[in-house]
């Protein structure tokens, strides 16, 4: 049912905090790790932290992931915690992504995209051997990158801007009078969900959970057949517009990762056959999240008119009730707490059932 | 110039252009870097403090598909603060991340850039240098990025019988 407050303990309580303390520097022989280690060299957690924790601040993340010991969901909760104590001044101008300063943009479907297929700072092709070289005493500064003589083009053309013309891809539509996007951090999740709230959920989702889901759906348990359209990593600029200025100023340069995934629909009387699509989003470099985001985005939107959701994947429910790591690890944590009064009933309940038991059975031997 | 100019949209976009532009460099820029810049001009201008500097959170939002209905990404930290020079001249400062002697320069530096008197040094001892600097970085990284661009070929299978 639920724990119970205790009373007691406070010195146990302050002595394990103190060696989780000491656990967490480890021997004093080996150099502390700094904050700003953290956010250059595991950028790629600092980028996950942001994602989940819902907040982009790249030293709020990095402090989190030293203070968890590289516990991520942990750094995620830490990061969500400390957001709660800050006011909020408004909201951004939606970030347009088709003017990204690319640094990564491949399209898996279409080999010929206008502006090329740009590798980027990718795990892609790599052969997964462990490098003992970074293992090496000493300053390892690797040889600087390659660059070409000219940037690349400013706005490369999206896959959806490339079809466009032939109606081949499923447009996203925009609504006149729109209403303000749900918000789920001063609303509570409520269904069915808008592909707003969806959308929120999902790239604040667990990445871990919502890999399982996108790779469940392309096995066959609600199956989408995706195709990965695009996945695009770079800056956008992020536009506010201060009350005491009254028009949008560009606030931050922010770095985010964007998938659309393809996939075959047959159409229907009112639609032709088009590729309808999904969508995902997250904050800094996370494709992998990106990418189940967005199979699992349209795997739920093809469910929407669908009569029966037999799949995990398409039961939104589900996937949106299930997919926070806070949540979902402070449900099951909690199950650590003191629940000494929840036992000591359960055990009564118990012991009475066994006493029941033995007196209906040996009345039942006595009768024979 | 007649009243009529001056509300006419092309003059307050103008206005709001080159405002809109520093405020974006202030914005952008790391507090390191501002603050180095900052403290080379030795500009020491008298002000009151309107709205000292807070840190607080700016929903960002995307579109679905990229194009479509806004939707809640996530939230970024902002701080700002808002002062006034003792010549008149209002500055507002918002800037990403949470360091407050940045927002408040920001401020102040945006003040300053609405006096003629100082608009000059501040334009070339700290916008124009933070924002060539950006303009560079954003180049060096899209010319590495081009070095890995690549051309896929896609094989095709020769279905002709074995001889």
């Amino acid at each position: 049912m639920a724990y119970v407050a205790v009373k007691g303990g406070e010195q146990a309580i302050t002595n394990a905090h103190a060696l989780l303390a000491e656990d967490r520097r480890g021997s004093p022989d080996v150099p502390e790790v700094g904050v700003d280690q953290i956010r250059a060299q595991l950028s790629l957690a600092v980028d996950r932290v942001m994602g989940e924790g819902s907040c982009y601040d790249r030293d709020l993340a990095a402090l989190a992931i030293k203070q968890s010991r590289g516990d991520l969901p942990e750094a995620i909760f830490l990061l969500r915690a400390y957001r709660t104590t800050l006011p909020r001044f408004g909201f951004s101008v939606p970030i347009a992504t088709e003017k990204m300063a690319v640094r990564r943009r491949v399209s898996a479907a279409f080999k010929d995209i206008p502006g090329g297929q740009v590798l980027g700072p990718t795990f892609d092709y790599t052969h997964r051997l462990l490098d003992f070289a970074l293992a090496a005493e000493g300053g390892h500064v690797p040889e600087p990158a390659a660059m070409a003589d000219a940037p690349l083009a400013d706005d490369l053309p999206t896959i959806a801007s490339v079809f466009s013309h032939e109606d081949l891809l499923e447009h996203e539509t925009t609504a006149l009078e729109a209403a303000e996007p749900y918000d789920l951090t001063r609303e509570p999740m409520q269904f069915p969900a808008t592909r707003d709230q969806r959308l929120q959920a999902l790239a604040r989702g667990d990445e871990g959970f919502l890999l399982s889901l996108a790779y469940s759906s392309q096995r066959g348990w609600g199956s989408t057949h995706p195709l990965c359209g695009e996945i695009r990593l770079g800056e956008v600029s992020a536009e506010f517009t201060p009350p005491e200025l009254g028009f949008p100023i560009e606030l931050a340069d922010l770095t985010v990762t964007e998938c659309t995934m393809l996939s075959e629909f047959e159409g229907s009387m009112e639609q032709p056959p088009q590729y309808a699509r999904g969508y995902g989003l997250t904050f800094g470099h996370c494709e992998r999240k990106a990418m189940s985001m967005a199979i699992v985005d349209r795997a739920l939107k093809a469910a929407e008119n669908a009569v029966d959701q037999v799949h995990p994947v398409q039961d939104e429910e589900f996937v949106l009730y299930h997919s926070d790591n806070v949540e979902a690890s402070g449900f099951v944590q909690h199950l650590k707490l003191p629940h000494y009064v929840d036992f000591q009933a359960s055990l009564q309940f118990v012991r009475k059932l066994r006493r029941e038991w033995a007196e209906a059975r040996s009345a039942k031997e006595a009768a024979e | 110039m007649g009243t009529a100019d001056l509300i006419s949209p092309k003059f307050v976009q103008s206005e709001h252009h080159e405002r809109k532009a520093w405020l974006g460099v202030l914005a952008r820029s790391d507090a390191r870097d501002v603050a180095a810049r900052w403290t080379a001009l030795k500009l020491e201008p008298a002000y009151q403090t309107l709205r000292p500097p807070e840190t607080g959170l700016v929903m960002v939002r995307g579109r679905a598909g990229g194009t479509g209905d806004a939707f809640n990404l996530g939230e970024m930290t902002a701080t700002r603060a808002v002062i006034r020079l003792s010549s008149g001249e209002t500055g507002v400062g918002y800037v990403s991340g949470r360091d407050k002697a940045h927002a408040l320069t920001a401020a102040l530096a945006d003040a300053l850039l609405q006096s003629p008197d100082h608009k000059q040094a501040v334009m070339n001892g700290l916008i124009a240098p933070l924002a060539s600097a950006r303009e560079a970085a954003r180049r060096e990284a899209s010319r590495k990025a081009a070095a890995t661009k690549v051309e896929f070929f896609t094989m095709v299978r020769d279905r002709s019988p074995k001889k």
